[in-house]
């Protein structure tokens, strides 16, 4: 099972998540898989082993452990990987999960994304500039790796290293993917107030999508015409989906019926739904 | 000036910091960023990074690290950027700030004001729109102030600051740019066409556990704090009852005796808040009112909050305490 933070939408499409259904949530619509009980990209989609989002940052990476630890309790194989942000190894969350791993030796990766800005912050206040998050790890007895987030076959090799450390019950891996937010932190944000305008330009490591193409190409394994082909055909799946989650309708337009605001409180209704429910004219 | 609630929460704050040099302010982005809701821009220019600086992102952290200076004699002003994010914190605010005093007998105290935006209506989902006052009330040796305007916002958190015991305040964030009334298809309202927005530049201090009569009326009284201040005056107006508006201004210390004057006066009571109604701050208000003018009441007091379910995204409008409920409560209210 993944845990992820809100900027692993990638496991969800990697792993065949239906754009529309993707696009539904955004809108909120009526056909919203969490039936509009969730803010837009807060995903959860069990089947595609994903766990459920918070707005709470942290909170999710303990699950991981817990999760990992009730797979090797059932003598299963299967593994767990919990991703937090740079800024957010600062909550308690991170060093609890953390300890809980390397203690019950649970199969579990835990991921650091370091994108090197939290909001306006930068690693710094994360952490002490004399040490990396990767680091960390030796204070917890567990292998702690940095690797180039932005190099696709490096993030692969270091993860199948973790993953079969697991799965042999050799416990945990702590991994630092370095990398960089290019974009704004979210919508709402505008880092020309923090950082300087050039910033993103002067980033060195590159697009993590451009430098495989660019490794591929080397190699002969691929061409710039199959780039053409594959880059038209995703723009139109793309584009297809949107105008399919549109013709549902967009946010506000569209929504789950009224009464799915009190499923699922508790698993059976008490009395104050039953009662609130008459209250709205339901 | 004229000051929206952002605008004049920045200014205490400026004045707290060029007043009292114990004065410090910090949280997640609140230095050079100068904080989400802009509330702390500029100051770390104006008073310099050890006055006013960006911490970790580790709320128990934030709160902890205050009670310490606190402790010491400083005057520290935490921020949590969302009151929904406090609860990393619940632990060093429940059994630390709370009791510490009262465990020493006066040994030390935790003199810190933590401000948090809390509730609705920006569309910000479960974890941005929570109204979380019942579960800081409930502990005793915590204080929970809510303004409801620009004017007062300033002045509570200078009082805030100047206590001595630990503060919890809570910025009704839909009030940050302008007064809402709760007609969330109407234009924005700025708030620089209300009287509440002259706001001084100097400093002034509005004490707490002083609530406010906004409306005078006969039939009936209505208890509301922040947001729920001027739905619950939108609702008033529009069911045409003579209702009597007590803006509570702080939840504890609780102005229990205006409360009283009202109620027994008019003989029904109305509470409105955002938060859900089950064990929310109502339920405390009910019983309080029960108690002391049961004899006065012509009709059981009704409550009007959320629904006891957590905020839910895309129903936000109906989970929203809206002015038209106030009103047909306010109608319940004297029929009964
Ligand atoms: C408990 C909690 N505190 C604060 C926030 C507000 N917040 C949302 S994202 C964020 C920054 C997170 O930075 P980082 O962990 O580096 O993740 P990134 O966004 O860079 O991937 C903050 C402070 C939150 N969502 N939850
Ligand atoms: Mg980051």
């Amino acid at each position: 099972m993944c845990f992820p933070t809100y900027r692993q939408v990638g496991w969800l499409l990697a792993r065949g998540y239906p754009l529309v259904k993707l696009i539904n949530q955004i809108f909120n619509n009526n056909d919203d898989p969490l039936k509009g009980k969730q803010l837009p990209v807060l995903y959860s989609a069990r089947d595609f082993g994903f766990y459920s989002l918070s707005g709470n940052v942290g909170t999710r990476f303990g699950h991981a452990v817990g999760w990992a630890m009730a797979k090797a309790y059932r003598n299963s194989d299967d593994i767990a990987i919990g991703f937090i942000g740079d800024g957010t190894t600062a909550e308690g969350s991170f060093h609890e999960a953390l300890t809980f791993a390397s203690v019950y030796k649970a199969p579990v990766i835990l991921g650091i994304t370091n994108n090197q800005w939290a909001i306006s912050t930068f690693t710094g206040l994360a952490t002490n500039q004399d040490t990396t998050f990767a680091s960390k790890a030796l204070s917890y007895g567990i292998p702690g790796l940095r690797v180039d987030g932005n190099d696709a076959l490096a993030v692969y090799s270091v993860l199948e290293w973790a993953a079969d450390r697991a799965r042999h019950g050799h416990g945990a891996t702590l991994i630092e993917f370095f990398t960089y937010r290019s974009g704004a932190h979210s919508t709402s944000d505008d880092p020309e107030r923090y950082r300087p305008k050039d910033e993103a330009s002067l980033w060195p490591l590159g697009d993590p999508i451009e430098r495989l193409k660019q490794h591929l190409l080397a190699n002969s394994e691929w061409s710039e015409e199959r780039d053409d082909e594959i880059q038209k055909v995703l723009d139109k799946q793309v584009t297809e989906s949107l105008k399919e989650a549109e013709r549902i309708g967009v946010l506000g337009e569209s929504k789950p019926d009224v009464r799915e605001m009190f499923e699922g409180v508790f698993k059976e209704q008490d009395w104050r739904v039953k009662e609130q429910l008459k209250e709205l004219g339901l | 000036m004229i000051m929206n609630m952002v605008q004049a929460l920045n200014s205490a704050l400026d004045v707290m910091l060029g007043k009292n040099s114990e004065v410090l302010v910090f949280g997640e982005d609140v230095g050079y960023f100068g904080g989400v809701f802009r509330v702390t821009d500029k100051l770390q220019k104006k008073h310099g990074r050890h006055r006013c600086f960006d911490t970790p992102i580790s709320e128990g952290g934030i709160i902890a690290t205050g009670i310490g200076m606190a402790a010491e004699g400083l005057r520290p002003v935490l921020e949590i950027q969302f009151a929904d994010y406090i609860l990393p914190a619940y632990d060093q605010l429940v059994s630390e700030a709370a009791r510490l005093r009262y465990r020493s007998n006066g040994d030390f105290q935790a003199p810190i004001t933590v401000r948090a935006p809390y509730g609705g209506g920006i569309f910000g989902g479960q974890t941005h729109s929570q109204s979380p006052e019942a579960i800081f009330a409930h502990v005793t040796g915590l204080k929970t102030v809510i303004p409801s305007s620009p004017y007062d916002a300033k002045g509570l958190l200078i009082a805030s600051i100047e206590c001595d015991d630990p503060i919890i305040f809570l910025e009704p964030k839909r009030l940050y740019n302008g007064p809402f009334e709760g007609y969330h298809d109407r234009p924005l309202k700025p708030w620089s066409g209300e009287t509440e927005s002259h706001v001084p530049e100097d400093y002034y201090s509005i004490p707490l556990g002083k609530a406010k009569v906004k409306k005078a009326g006969s039939e009936a009284t209505v208890l509301a704090y922040g947001t729920m201040v001027h739905v619950a005056l939108a609702g008033i107006l529009e069911s045409g009852v003579d209702a009597e508006l007590i803006d509570l201004r702080s939840i504890v210390p609780l102005d229990v005796i205006t409360i009283e004057e009202s109620v027994k006066k008019t003989g029904r009571c109305l509470i409105v808040h955002e938060a859900s109604k089950f064990s929310g701050f109502g339920a405390e208000l009910s019983a309080l009112i029960t108690e002391r003018c049961f004899y006065y009441l012509s009709a059981p007091t009704i409550r009007l909050a959320g629904w006891d379910v957590p905020y839910p995204h895309a129903f936000e409008w109906d989970y929203f305490p809206s002015p038209d409920r106030v009103a047909k409560s306010l109608k319940q209210l004297l029929e009964d």
